[in-house]
């Protein structure tokens, strides 16, 4: 044989991966083999990969489980990171380690975002020594990704198990995509927790993607298969710039959806009753540009990124017709991230606002919804880029704070005419102020009294009386409301602040 | 399949009868809580076997309130 044979040949054998049965295993699944997962998800396919021949001497472990490189989504060079289930399911030994570890500071240097393919058992215990305790061991993976964080989009898809110290590495990424019934995360397996603690679980109850994505919020998107997940994050990352320092492409623009309503036929005149805003969302947003976050997770609050006019924004709307669009410790979380990723990428950030307030009660309370709120407020306060609140209908209490308020330097916060802003609705407020009163009228009076004083309430807190007070900036005709928005963030642009100067605040986590 | 309250709040209406036919996404009773009305629909269609509470009722979060098959 010659040299270019030898060549040939070891370079096919690694390029197939493991054994055939393997792939079959994978194949009845719906698992794709990890070259074929990079081709759909890049332009071409890998632009460059190094250390394809790690481990090559040992004949059982192509590339040592995992492929690493550069490769193209939509025309931007990403580094990639994917493991290869066929090889001893993907497992992590010493090279393993240090394969992901240095396409990681590959990313750092260049500046260019990392995408984690996902589908390992996790550490190969015969090889722990050599890949878990040391310096450049598997503990250096995870700082990397804290490093990486903020600098970098840091996308994961899920295809498959992520399990005990391996699922840090979607905990630590921006967005994690999983493929409903193959992708799972725990830090124990069934097996485990049985014979530790006696609990006796299946696999998708103790970490399934439908779980973490509607339950934990571990998980944020829940993909029906690979193709899907593929898709969704090469949506996903046409709204991002590459790194911290760049600003997100601007599309060419498009006009709404068509739509046989108007904003005013949408919002109820009663305060009170439901109305679903994922149809107000699309009066304002370009045609098909929404792409959302967390879903099924704490859904009283809607997540999700959009394109106004060409140009990415992030949306974080109160959702009335789930939870009456009230605050929850989960919905409080779940905003706090978004609004970190958002202001990380120089994407800014729109609020529809429509909020009875933060939830109320023992339940909540021992939840600590008061640490999950700061959270929210703190997040949203810090961020940098531009931000309009538009209140839509109510924003009552700690909703008006937590939705960008006019305190907390929005660029601008606009009403509707719907709008009502106060510290608490008109039911509520009369009952704490008049409480006594009320108990001491005939009870054929009290009906009366309180809708008096229920509409001077009204009146009181009335929006033109507001603005009238400068609270708000502006109140916007319905309609006009898209136009206003493309030009306000259009003028916003160039918004250029440093929050404040320090190490770092001391918030509730 | 079972139709739970989504949070702690009064049964303000009951938006079904028993034996009827529903769709999926169909309000089955509104809540009130937080002094606003709460919505909670249908995760899939059928027919209402039975409703599990009465207007005016407290439930909490997870209750059972409507079983459609």
């Amino acid at each position: 044989m010659t040299h270019k044979n030898i060549y040939d040949e070891k370079v096919a054998t690694i390029k197939s991966g493991g054994q055939e049965k393997y792939h079959r295993k994978n194949g009845e699944k719906g698992k794709l083999f990890v070259r074929k997962r990079l081709k759909r998800l890049l332009d071409e396919d890998l632009n460059i990969e190094d250390a394809f021949f790690a481990n090559c001497m040992d004949g059982a472990l192509p590339s040592d489980g995992v492929v690493t490189g550069i490769g193209k989504i939509n025309g931007q060079s990403v580094c990639i990171m994917a493991n290869d289930s066929t090889v001893k399911a993907g497992s992590w030994g010493k090279r393993t380690v240090e394969k992901i570890i240095r396409i990681q500071e590959t990313a750092l240097s260049l500046e260019i975002p990392m995408i984690y393919l996902v589908d390992s058992a996790g550490a190969r215990i015969t090889d722990q020594v050599e890949m878990f305790p040391g310096r450049r061991g598997a503990g250096r993976i995870f700082h990397n990704q804290i490093k990486l964080s903020g600098r970098v989009p840091q996308v994961c898809l899920l295809f498959g198990p992520s399990a005990a110290g391996g699922a840090y590495i979607p905990a630590f990424c921006d967005i994690v995509v999983m493929v409903d019934g193959n992708a799972s995360m725990y830090l124990g397996s069934p097996r485990m927790a049985e014979k530790v603690i006696g609990e006796q679980v299946s696999l998708e109850e103790m970490g399934g993607a439908n779980m973490h994505c509607s339950v934990s919020g571990v998980g944020d998107v829940l993909a029906k298969s690979e193709q899907e997940a593929i898709a969704y994050t090469q949506t996903y990352l046409s709204y991002f710039p590459a790194n911290f320092r760049q600003k997100p492409n601007i599309e060419e623009a498009k006009a709404t959806k068509q739509l046989k309503t108007t904003i005013s036929d949408l919002i109820p005149e009663n305060q009170n009753a439901a109305f679903n805003m994922y149809d107000l969302i699309d009066q304002i947003i370009d045609e098909d540009s929404f792409c959302e976050i967390k879903k099924k997770f704490a859904p009283e609050l809607i997540t999700g990124l959009a394109r106004i006019d060409g140009r990415s924004i992030g949306i974080i709307a109160n959702q009335p017709r789930m939870k009456g669009g009230v605050l929850f410790p989960d919905s409080a979380d779940k905003a706090a991230k978004f609004m970190q990723l958002c202001d990380a990428f120089n994407i800014p950030l729109l609020f529809l606002v429509d909020v009875p307030g933060f939830m109320i009660g023992t339940k909540v309370e021992r939840a600590g919804i008061i640490r999950h709120g700061a959270k929210m407020l703190a997040t949203m306060s810090e961020a940098t880029v531009p931000k309009i609140s538009v209140i839509v209908r109510k924003a009552y209490g700690a909703g008006l704070y937590a939705m960008a308020g006019p305190a907390f330097e929005p660029d601008c916060c606009l009403a509707l005419p719907t709008a009502q802003i106060a510290v608490m609705g008109p039911e509520a407020a009369v009952n704490a102020v008049y409480a006594n009163k009320i108990q001491e009228l005939p009870e054929d009076e009290r009906p009366a009294f309180i809708k008096e004083k229920q509409a001077e309430y009204k009146e009181n807190i009335d929006i033109y009386r507001l603005a009238s007070e400068m609270v708000i900036d502006a109140i916007i005709d319905p309609e006009k409301l898209r136009e206003e928005l493309k030009t306000r963030f259009s003028i916003y642009e160039s918004k250029n602040v440093t929050f404040t100067e320090r190490k770092h605040g001391v918030y509730p986590v | 399949m079972e139709v739970k309250a989504t949070m702690a709040g009064s049964v303000w209406k009951i938006t079904v009868e028993q034996g009827q036919t529903i769709e999926e996404g169909q309000d089955v009773v509104i809540l009130e809580s937080m002094k606003m009305e709460i919505p909670i629909t249908a995760e899939q269609s059928g027919v209402v076997k039975a409703l599990k509470v009465n207007e005016g009722a407290f439930v909490n979060e997870g209750d059972v309130i409507a079983i459609i098959e």
